[in-house]
């Protein structure tokens, strides 16, 4: 079992023909995706990657009985993109782009309600279920099958939690990452919801990091619903405040956001935090009995 | 991107929202002749920073005659106004916006930004207007109003009315007020800003609503669509060491310590910067060189990290990922030859290939120390630094 996605996923890539949606849409294929279509505006009726090309989400879906869609199409047109994907009736789309303009964000959320899907990113690396599918921009080889459930807002940050929980023998169930922007599609709670029910993953790892209140509410969420252990990581105890560090979304404004708030919110609610990324997966590891 | 004072006034007038007659100035002699064209006999010099607290700073000031202007802004131009918000160095100061006094019989807040939790835009208001609001929103929370607009249904009347019974306005303020949030909602989508602030927005001598004070910031991921924003771009207010990286399509944030950082995504480098910090050392910068750490970006980031004086070591942390790990330390090696970096570099690489990159950094016969994992190149870099 995984979260969201499995071996009987079946991909569309909208974006398929740019450079970053070949590049990644190869790396995919070859980790063994079942990538079936892609779509391109004006490139219907092209094989890309041995895959048959479409002008639209929607045809694609139908043809191709597509129900997960990844999404490398550039920032001005992603948000129109994923309420293509969302109307098609695509169940769960994973959108990598970066730099989508916040108030497209908010269309788009308040457009997705009326459909049944889920949208994970923007600004993200994607999510995978290792040995069966990778929708995203990580690397493949770092990911093993096992037992671990990882949630992050960070993308190289999230590699770090695999490979460790890769190196000591614990593996993943499934790695999301929720992308780095302020509006975004999957939360924290969301995907700890999933991974609670999830039968196969035995703990989990969450990896915070400065800007919003995303984790305090998740914090508060562990507490009543996750019977599972967390750990939890934050990135940006030494971050200015008022600054923003790389994600449009990892600022500290107006006193919320610090990285001690969401610790203290944390450990509040019981959950275990780790203070230095290299203890993620040591700790993972001894709270599941090492 | 910030605007300016003069900037966000000039955005007000565009779409219908009041503000005091104003000019800007960049000379004591122009700034004379802004308040000669404006009349009167009362003058506010405001200080043209991108930063708030300009009060505190001795940033505004009144002038009661045309002579007293053209002092004022003497002693102003060309000056650094320091402010809570600019920390020690502060902000120079090439403009100075002259505006008409005016009577104010209240002061009240209104702000706009992207509520993240809502997931909307949400305005905020508050009576307590002139203060610091995150101080009234710490100590009297219940004296902020805030509603969030519906993206598709738009800002309905009752939430305008809502803040304005808030603010306790009188009727025909009521009225000005629903048309005022109107504009300024139109102005916050159209121009695609991530906050808008008017503090303090007044009740002047005639009982009608001005924005006496305007801050706006524009949503950077937006800015391929607002060309016209674009060119209101003021870099002699931004981080110069920012502002290049940010040309070499770098993420770099200047900080205190000596130990800088070079490390591929975001998180990951924020959790580079905690771990020099939790081992002893103090992190000189975040630098975010993006996913693929190319050799000319890895060159670029070492120029950006060595143009900082009080650098003493640096630790470059890259999670090699879907590019590999020798790539990656053939293009270290290049660029520490190429840009003679003088100080100590810690590696830490991790990813494919990463036993062929740490064997040639240890062949390259520079001062590139291979840490085994991050823990020791925290530690490395910390020892080598001190």
């Amino acid at each position: 079992m995984s979260i969201l996605v499995n071996k009987n996923s079946r991909i569309v890539c909208q974006g398929i023909t740019g450079r970053q949606g070949s590049f990644h849409t190869q790396q995919c294929i070859e980790y063994g995706t079942q990538v079936v279509a892609g779509v391109t505006p004006g490139r219907g009726g092209e094989t890309h990657l041995g895959v048959p090309v479409y002008d639209s989400a929607n045809e694609a879906v139908i043809e191709t009985g597509a129900d997960v869609s990844m999404v490398y199409v550039p920032a001005p047109f992603a948000a129109d993109a994923i309420l293509a994907a969302a109307d098609a009736g695509i169940k769960v789309i994973v959108c990598i782009t970066e730099g989508i303009p916040v108030l497209d964000m908010v269309r788009v959320k308040a457009g997705l309600k009326d459909y049944d899907c889920r949208l994970i990113g923007p600004n993200c690396p994607g999510i995978i279920t290792p040995g069966e599918a990778k929708i995203g921009i990580m690397p493949g080889n770092i990911h093993t099958e096992g037992r671990v459930g990882i949630i992050s807002r960070s993308g190289t940050l999230t590699y770090e939690a695999v490979f460790q929980t890769t190196t000591n023998g614990l593996g993943q169930t499934t790695c999301v990452g929720i992308g780095g922007d302020p509006v975004r599609g999957m939360n924290f709670i969301d995907c700890l919801e999933l991974f609670e029910q999830d039968e196969v993953t035995d703990g989990i790892l969450m990896v915070g990091e400065i800007g919003g209140t995303d984790e305090e509410a998740a914090a508060r969420y562990i507490q009543e619903h996750v019977s599972k252990p967390v750990v939890s990581y934050i990135a940006g105890v030494t971050a200015p405040p008022g600054k923003r560090m790389g994600h449009a979304g990892a600022i500290i404004s107006g006193g919320e956001g610090t990285a001690e708030a969401k610790f203290a919110a944390l450990e509040a609610a019981g959950v275990g935090t780790v203070r230095s990324p290299t203890e993620m997966g040591s700790a993972m590891l001894a709270a599941l009995g090492g | 991107m910030n605007l300016h004072e003069y900037q966000a006034k000039q955005l007000f007038a565009r779409f219908g929202i009041p503000v005091s007659a104003g000019e800007v100035a960049d000379s004591p002699r122009a700034a004379r002749s802004a308040a000669a064209t404006l009349g009167g006999d009362l003058w506010v010099v405001k200080a043209q920073v991108h930063a708030g607290g300009r009060g505190k700073g001795g940033g505004i000031k009144l002038a009661r005659s045309l002579d007293e202007v053209r002092e004022v802004a003497m002693a102003m131009l060309g000056q650094r106004l320091v402010t809570p918000q600019t920390g020690s160095e502060g902000l120079p100061i090439n403009q100075v916006y002259i505006e008409a006094g005016s009577e104010i019989e209240r002061e009240l807040y209104l702000s706009m930004l992207v509520d993240r939790v809502a997931e909307r835009v949400t305005f905020m208001a508050s009576a307590a207007g002139g203060m610091d609001i995150e101080e009234v929103a710490a100590t009297t929370p219940e004296k902020i109003f805030t509603v969030a607009v519906h993206p598709a249904a738009g800002l309905q009347p009752y939430q305008t009315r809502k803040l304005g019974y808030g603010l306790g306005l009188t009727a025909p303020q009521m009225k000005q007020f629903e048309s005022l949030c109107a504009n300024l909602c139109k102005l916050f989508n159209d121009c695609d800003l991530s906050l808008l602030e008017i503090n303090p927005l007044i009740v002047n001598g005639s009982g009608n609503l001005v924005a006496l004070d305007g801050k706006i910031n524009v949503d950077d991921n937006a800015l391929f669509r607002q060309a016209g924003l674009v060119s209101m771009r003021d870099p002699s207010q931004e981080d110069e060491m920012e502002s290049r990286a940010a040309a070499h399509d770098l993420n770099y944030v200047s900080l205190d310590g000596n130990i800088a950082c070079m490390v591929n995504g975001a998180g990951l480098a924020m959790a580079t910067m905690d771990l020099i910090k939790l081992h002893g050392g103090e992190p000189a910068n975040f630098l975010d060189v993006g996913g693929g750490a190319t050799p000319d970006r890895v060159a670029e980031a070492f120029k950006l990290i060595l143009s900082n004086a009080s650098v003493s070591a640096i630790l470059v942390n890259i999670f090699g990922g879907i590019v590999r790990c020798d790539l990656i330390a053939e293009g270290i090696i290049q660029a520490v030859r190429e840009v003679n970096v003088g100080v100590p570099v810690v590696a830490r690489l991790e990813g494919t290939n990463v036993d062929k990159g740490k064997q040639l950094l240890a062949d390259s016969g520079l001062d590139i120390l291979a840490a085994d994992d991050l823990t020791d190149a925290a530690k490395k870099v910390v020892a080598a630094a001190a």
